[in-house]
């Protein structure tokens, strides 16, 4: 067994382990840390597929911002701090039945597709990905129209904010 | 001789293939020792940096500072290492033990593992990864991780309430911070730091982008949480904020972060606007890069300890809207020019000097009209006038 699928276990192990903490931990900054563990377990696993750019955006963006926020929200909420919640509620069946479901279909679909046994090509150490990224993200060929559909609901989003932020 | 660092390695690895050991044990054992050095020489350079800054402080407040233990006090750092070693660890009641222990580790992780990326010399680079820059500002988040987690578990209202103070400062300085960094990467066109650093060879980016150079500095000062924006430790009003309850090498580990994060804001400053390890006969000289490179970021530290030492701590409302309503504004207007002039000025095919000089006039204009902008739109703070209560008077005057 080589080092990189050694990684690869420990990781998919920790990452497991942290998601399951996540929605069984009582207590709810607990669970937002574990939450931080799983995202981080999801950006190894992008380093180790050789996509560091969104490992590193992984990090920026679900750490950095999302998991901060979710922590804050949740330490400033009195109720909640450092008490014992219900962990779940009666529609957990229903839950765990579509993430199940979720799961197989997934499954079913890497394991079906013909590029499953391909290896994955070795890149020329000359080629930079990131270039390649944005010249695709902002060419006409490539993915300008969902690029520039994304800017513009974040645009709403950033209006909305003010809108209801806005002292009458 | 002249790569004396190279040199160690191969002999290293010499002696290492010699005795029998894999070419990727090799490989390996030579990275972790690399990486140990590297963070062997933060924790040394750390305790020389609190000494300088302690006599430095002494100095600028009129008083001698450590003068003590061995000449001029240099060993006082040791004195207080080995005292720090011997007190107590005291876990507050009520506290979340697991998070009370592993946020002092991860305070100080953060601001080690920034320095995997740093190419110290020219052929000297941790790991000269494409997404640098991305991963500085993505391995700063975990700094916020660690505030948070050392504030809530505490169970300390005063540690509560510095860490909700520190996450609102933390996250709003990120954009101003983020944004000046895409300048360097937007003029070297490349987001990894040695070609950031290659590319600034004949003109440092100081000289070319001294506004967004000016922003970072701010930003990350706020960063760090040093004065004037020490608002997340304030003595007066939060005991110490989030490490109010920490003792022993627990508070120590945040201690060392906290300045090993000062000297690598400087080292950040370096590689993004001083043009890094580059010096003269430092190209043919890898070892003379190191010095440049440790003596640069050493110049920025200095320079950040005379700032906080002469400013008095800023409000929480000025602290938001110095960042809010001036520097994410001209650090937004600076980026948009910067980009435009800079593709313009590319087509046009001028001469370097002419691109320095222009760049130049063009970030100090920016400068002066924000400056003058936001002194006009000013608005005057009306103070509410009341009427003398003296209390040292047995009859207070309004009763009489």
């Amino acid at each position: 067994m080589s080092l990189v699928s050694l990684l690869f276990l420990f990781t998919a192990v920790l990452t497991c382990g942290a998601s399951i903490m996540v929605v069984t931990t009582k207590n709810m900054v607990q669970a937002a840390l574990w939450l931080v563990l799983a995202l981080f377990g999801g950006a190894v696993i992008f380093v180790l597929l050789q996509a560091p750019y969104i490992a590193v955006i992984q990090v920026v963006v679900y750490i950095g911002a999302i998991a901060v926020l979710v922590i804050f929200a949740v330490m400033l909420t009195r109720q909640t701090e450092g008490e014992l919640l219900p962990g779940k509620t009666n529609q957990w069946p229903i839950a765990a039945l579509l993430s199940a479901a979720l799961f197989v279909g997934m499954a079913y679909f890497y394991l079906s597709s013909p590029r499953t046994a391909l290896m994955a090509p070795v890149l020329d150490p000359k080629f930079d990905l990131i270039r390649e990224l944005g010249q695709q993200l902002v060419s006409p060929n490539g993915y300008v129209l969902p690029f520039e559909l994304a800017s513009i609901l974040l645009l709403a989003a950033l209006i909305g904010s003010i809108v209801v932020a806005w002292r009458k | 001789m002249a790569d004396l660092i190279k040199l160690i390695e191969s002999w290293i690895r010499n002696l290492l293939l010699g005795w029998g050991a894999g070419e990727g044990l090799t490989l390996f054992i030579l990275q972790a020792l690399g990486s140990v050095l590297v963070v062997m020489l933060c924790f040394g350079i750390v305790i020389a940096l609190i000494w300088v800054e302690r006599k430095l402080a002494g100095r600028i407040q009129d008083r001698f500072g450590p003068n003590r233990a061995g000449p001029y006090g240099i060993f006082q750092s040791f004195a207080d290492i080995i005292k720090i070693f011997t007190k107590e660890y005291v876990t507050p009641t009520g506290a979340d033990k697991g998070l009370f222990n592993i946020a002092p580790v991860l305070a100080m992780a953060s601001v080690l593992a920034i320095w995997a990326v740093f190419p110290i010399a020219s052929n000297l680079i941790g790991a000269d990864i494409n997404v640098g820059v991305l991963y500085i500002v993505a391995i700063s988040a975990f700094g916020i991780l660690a505030f948070l987690m050392a504030g809530w578990s505490s169970n300390n209202r005063f540690a509560l309430l510095g860490a909700s103070r520190s996450v609102a400062m933390l996250i709003s300085y990120e954009i101003p911070m983020v944004v000046s960094l895409l300048i360097p990467v937007l003029l070297a066109h490349s987001m990894k730091l040695s070609d950031i650093i290659k590319a600034q060879q004949p003109w440092w980016y100081l000289i070319i982008a001294p506004l967004a150079a000016l922003i970072f500095l701010i930003s990350s000062m706020a960063e760090i949480g040093k004065a004037p924006f020490d608002l997340l430790e304030a003595e007066s009003e939060l005991v110490a904020g989030y490490h109010t309850e920490y003792s022993g090498m627990k508070f120590g580990m945040f201690y060392v972060a906290e300045f090993l994060h000062q000297f690598t804001v400087g080292a950040l400053i370096t590689i993004f606007f001083l043009g890094g390890w580059s010096g003269p006969m430092a190209e043919n000289w890898p070892v003379l890069g190191v010095v440049y490179f440790y003596g640069k970021a050493f110049l920025v530290y200095l320079v950040i300890s005379w700032i906080r030492l002469s400013l008095p701590r800023i409000r929480i409302d000025e602290m938001l809207n110095l960042n809010w309503k001036f520097l994410i504004p001209v650090s937004f207007i600076n980026l948009v020019v910067v980009a435009v002039v800079d593709r313009v000025m590319l087509d046009l095919n001028m001469t370097r000097w002419m691109y320095v000089g222009v760049m130049l006039v063009l970030n100090i204009v920016i400068l002066l009209a924000a400056l003058y902008i936001s002194g006009k739109s000013q608005p005057s703070i009306e103070l509410e006038e009341f009427p003398p209560r003296p209390v040292a008077v047995s009859n207070p005057p309004e009763n009489s």
